[in-house]
């Protein structure tokens, strides 16, 4: 009576599915920006919105742009970890906030920290639409030609810094600390 | 010190539990007596232990005890206390404790309950049992413990997740895992029976309440989680077949499959294979509801927080448990003898046919739940099964199940004639289809091919549950219809599945929906009401500071309510959480949440006019009452205690 050995099959299959699924991050997209020239932007800046900072101010240099917001309960816990990475590296550090309240924003920056050279303020998230940000944090690594080399979401921590980013700057830069283009 | 008391009791609870897992389902084969009587006093002392352990955790919150870690990141001293209580099962450790705690309680229950089944059977039961509470103590020792301290313990905590903070949630864990864990008594008496060799006719009546009553609160336990998602998400949907969901779900439709398959089996002693296999598939689906929950490999909006070593440990446990249980149908399924035959027209044959359409729903949810597992795992790509695909398949069994409620509990067992079943339910059914033509039109003035097929079905289910009792109502002066406790049961459940799907059909068909912004002082109009945007003011809770909206409603002039919906900010953990503001009514609920600053005093608003939208828990209430009707049906009670009277007499007769 092989039907009485369909149920035991079927699970079998659906169990070898949930091992397998274990050791996957559903969570992880593939960014289709990776490889390629980041999205242009030009917006105000967060402190001083007379000036601009936009995709003119990160070439020429290795650099990362964090998507941030004070309402993020995961910005909370990487800024530590970003003010640290800022004060160690000569590597900018861009911010682009995000849909997000100036002057909230910049009391969480005066009490907390700001590693940003210059945080974009894209309140209405229309810039974040371009760079394909679907949830705060993000931080993208851009080449000094200004091609994105990887994307993390997430919290970033010291391992995936480790493991993910330095590798990835060292192959572009050849050395740490990276050169900028206009000093070699 | 105390929070180390509490682990060492989870420790001898453990202890307990391998006893109960062990000695006496090697009693019950060997014929050993007084290893099959351990059962009993090792269930009621692992009770005692766990509850202590749970008791010890509860106090560890209410005294705001941080050198624990897990109080201290679930909860703060600024938390209202019955939030505190809440906050023991607002994440995983915690809410582990709680299933324990559960399994433990019925486990209890089953220990008053079974006296009168014969001894080996009952240890069997309570063995099984045993076992499901082995593998869960030891993944809470092993791989989450919630005594683990902290040091130096922290000044505050990091509170409770603010989506958790309400009163809803407060009782819907408890509740929901009542029925999830719950199905683990059904599964037990299964595996008992295939360990036994021999399924009595007694077996699916001594299972039927205990499956009715896990049914019962998983019902209940779906409800309050759709209503919570309905005010407190700030969307205004009420289900979302996000995975949790759908686990909660998919054991819900196993298990209302299990009743029906039970009903054929007590009074046939047919189907016997297949309600067994339902029985394991119920509980098995209530496990991997529990793996998908709790180990992230399905992206959710509310999934504790995950960890693969736990993911490992539960997927081993459900090994474990489903595919032993598994193997031994695939061994002994096939040497249960099958009595009697049925027509094709006969209450048996609709159902099969009900036990077939469920079963079909459940294969569809949980191939789309899974779907994106799949693709990932074999490398094909990444994407996301959302409710368009949910909708389609879940309609396809549900809209002829719906068909055949009616006509199944309108029949006879064995066989009936087509010509007398036509006679008794032609003019319920052309009712129900006649005004759910007409009843769309006139009330909305529009309603497409769907509607009116949801309406008729709500309306053709109402009127077949409530044909005997209005007639019963309506002949009393000549023979009232006999209606037993069960038979109301029925009646009420179904009337509940009547009501739900009236209200699921015309929320989803004639919901208003308007996004607008708007700045205090402006007025509109939505679905026939004017609303009034009078005020914008900041508002302070014990652990959150709000801003609250007041909204005027207006029909016709006349002030209906005034709403104030909030838009809060927990103090702790800084996420703003939309609190809408709803006014209630049989007829529609009209829900107002507030959006997002715009800029110049304006905001973002949803204005959503959802009709009939409280029947769809108002459906599921009426289907738990049902349950409890039915469990309460005296012959469950008369028969044991004839059992028991027949069971002394053979005694006296031995001695």
């Amino acid at each position: 009576m092989w039907r009485y050995l369909i149920p035991i099959s079927g699970f079998v299959v659906l169990a070898v599915f949930l091992a397998r699924g274990l050791s996957l991050n559903p969570r992880y997209v593939p960014s289709p920006l990776v490889g390629k020239p980041a999205p242009e932007f030009e917006l105000p800046r967060l402190k001083n919105p007379e000036i601009t900072v936009g995709t003119r101010d990160l070439a020429g240099n290795v650099a990362l742009l964090n998507v941030w917001a004070t309402w993020c309960v995961g910005c909370r816990q990487e800024h530590g970890f970003l003010v640290e990475l800022a004060e160690a590296n000569d590597l900018p550090i861009y911010g682009l906030n995000w849909k997000d309240n100036r002057s909230i924003a910049m009391s969480w920056l005066s009490s907390l920290g700001d590693p940003y050279v210059a945080s974009a303020f894209d309140e209405l998230g229309e810039v974040a639409i371009d760079w394909g940000v679907y949830g705060a944090p993000e931080t993208f690594l851009l080449a000094r030609d200004g091609t994105v080399l990887y994307k993390h979401i997430a919290p970033l921590t010291r391992e995936v810094w480790t493991t993910e980013f330095l590798p990835r700057i060292i192959a572009e830069c050849g050395t740490l600390p990276c050169p900028s283009v206009g000093s070699e | 010190m105390i929070p180390e008391l509490g682990q060492f009791a989870l420790i001898l609870a453990l202890g307990l539990a391998l006893i109960q897992a062990s000695v006496p389902l090697l009693g019950a084969t060997r014929g050993r007596q007084d290893w099959m009587a351990l059962a009993r006093p090792a269930a009621v002392g692992q009770f005692v232990f766990v509850a202590a352990a749970f008791l010890v955790l509860c106090h560890a919150f209410l005294n705001d005890d941080f050198s624990v870690l897990y109080v201290s990141l679930n909860s703060n001293t600024a938390l209202p206390t019955p939030y505190k209580i809440a906050a023991v099962w607002g994440a995983h450790e915690g809410s582990l404790l709680l299933w324990i705690l559960i399994l433990s309680t019925w486990t209890l229950a089953v220990t008053v309950g079974s006296r009168s089944l014969p001894e080996p059977f009952a240890a069997r039961v309570l063995g099984v049992l045993g076992i499901v509470s082995v593998g869960m103590l030891l993944f809470t020792i092993l791989t989450s413990n919630p005594f683990e301290r902290l040091f130096p313990a922290a000044m505050d905590g990091n509170d409770l997740n603010p989506l958790l903070q309400d009163p809803a949630l407060v009782i819907h864990p408890p509740i929901l895992y009542g029925g999830y864990v719950g199905l683990a008594v059904p599964f037990a008496f299964a595996v008992a029976v295939l360990l036994t060799g021999k399924l009595s006719p007694e077996w699916a009546r001594w299972t039927r309440p205990w499956t009715v009553a896990a049914w019962m609160f998983l019902t209940v336990g779906i409800a309050l989680g759709s209503w919570w998602a309905y005010y407190e998400l700030g969307w205004g949907g009420w289900w979302f077949w996000d995975p949790v969901e759908n686990a909660s779900f998919m054991p819900w439709l196993a298990c209302t499959a299990l009743i029906h398959s039970l009903a054929v089996t007590e009074r046939r002693g047919i189907f016997k294979s297949w309600t067994l296999l339902l029985a394991i598939t119920a509980f098995s689906l209530s496990l991997l509801g529990t793996f998908l929950v709790r180990s992230g490999i399905l992206v959710s909006v509310h999934s504790f927080a995950s960890d693969p070593a736990r993911g490992l440990f539960i997927l081993l446990l459900l090994s474990v448990i489903t595919g032993g249980s598994l193997i031994l149908y695939a061994a002994r399924a096939r040497h249960l003898t099958v009595e009697g035959g049925f027509r094709l027209i006969s209450r048996e044959s609709f159902l099969l046919m009900n036990n077939i359409l469920l079963v079909v729903a459940t294969a569809a949810v949980l191939f789309g739940t899974l779907y994106p597992l799949f693709l990932d795992a074999l490398g094909l790509g990444k994407i996301s099964v959302g409710p368009p695909y949910f909708n389609t398949v879940f309609l396809i069994p549900m809209l002829p199940l719906a068909a055949l409620v009616g006509v199944g509990m309108h029949s006879t067992w064995v066989r009936m004639s087509g010509e007398s079943l036509a006679r008794r339910l032609i003019l319920p059914a052309g009712v129900a289809v006649g005004l759910g033509i007409i009843l769309p039109w006139i009330i909305f003035g529009r309603a497409s091919a769907l509607t009116v097929i949801g309406v008729s079905l709500g309306l053709w289910v109402v009127a077949a549950a409530l044909l005997d009792p209005l007639k019963r109502v309506l002949r009393r002066g000549s023979a009232p219809i006999a209606f037993t406790r069960g038979q109301w049961g029925m009646t009420f459940a179904h009337l509940g599945l009547g009501i739900f799907i009236l209200g699921a059909t015309v929320t989803s068909s004639y919901n208003l929906e308007t996004d607008t912004s708007a700045t205090p002082g402006d007025r509109w109009e939505v679905g026939g009401y004017e609303l009034v945007f009078r005020d914008i003011r900041q508002v302070d809770g014990p652990n959150f500071q709000a801003t609250e909206g007041e909204f005027e409603v207006r029909r016709d002039g006349r002030l209906i309510t005034i709403l104030n919906p909030q838009k809060r900010i927990y103090r702790v953990q800084t996420s703003p959480m939309t609190e809408a503001a709803i006014d209630v009514g049989w007829g529609r609920d009209l829900f107002v949440a507030l959006g997002d600053p715009l800029g110049d005093g304006a905001w973002s608003l949803r204005v959503q006019v959802k009709p009939l939208i409280r029947f769809i828990w108002l459906g599921a209430l009426i289907m738990a009452f049902g349950g409890l009707l039915a469990i309460t049906d005296p012959r469950y009670r008369a028969q044991r205690a004839q059992e028991k009277v027949q069971l002394s007499a053979q005694s006296v007769k031995t001695v």
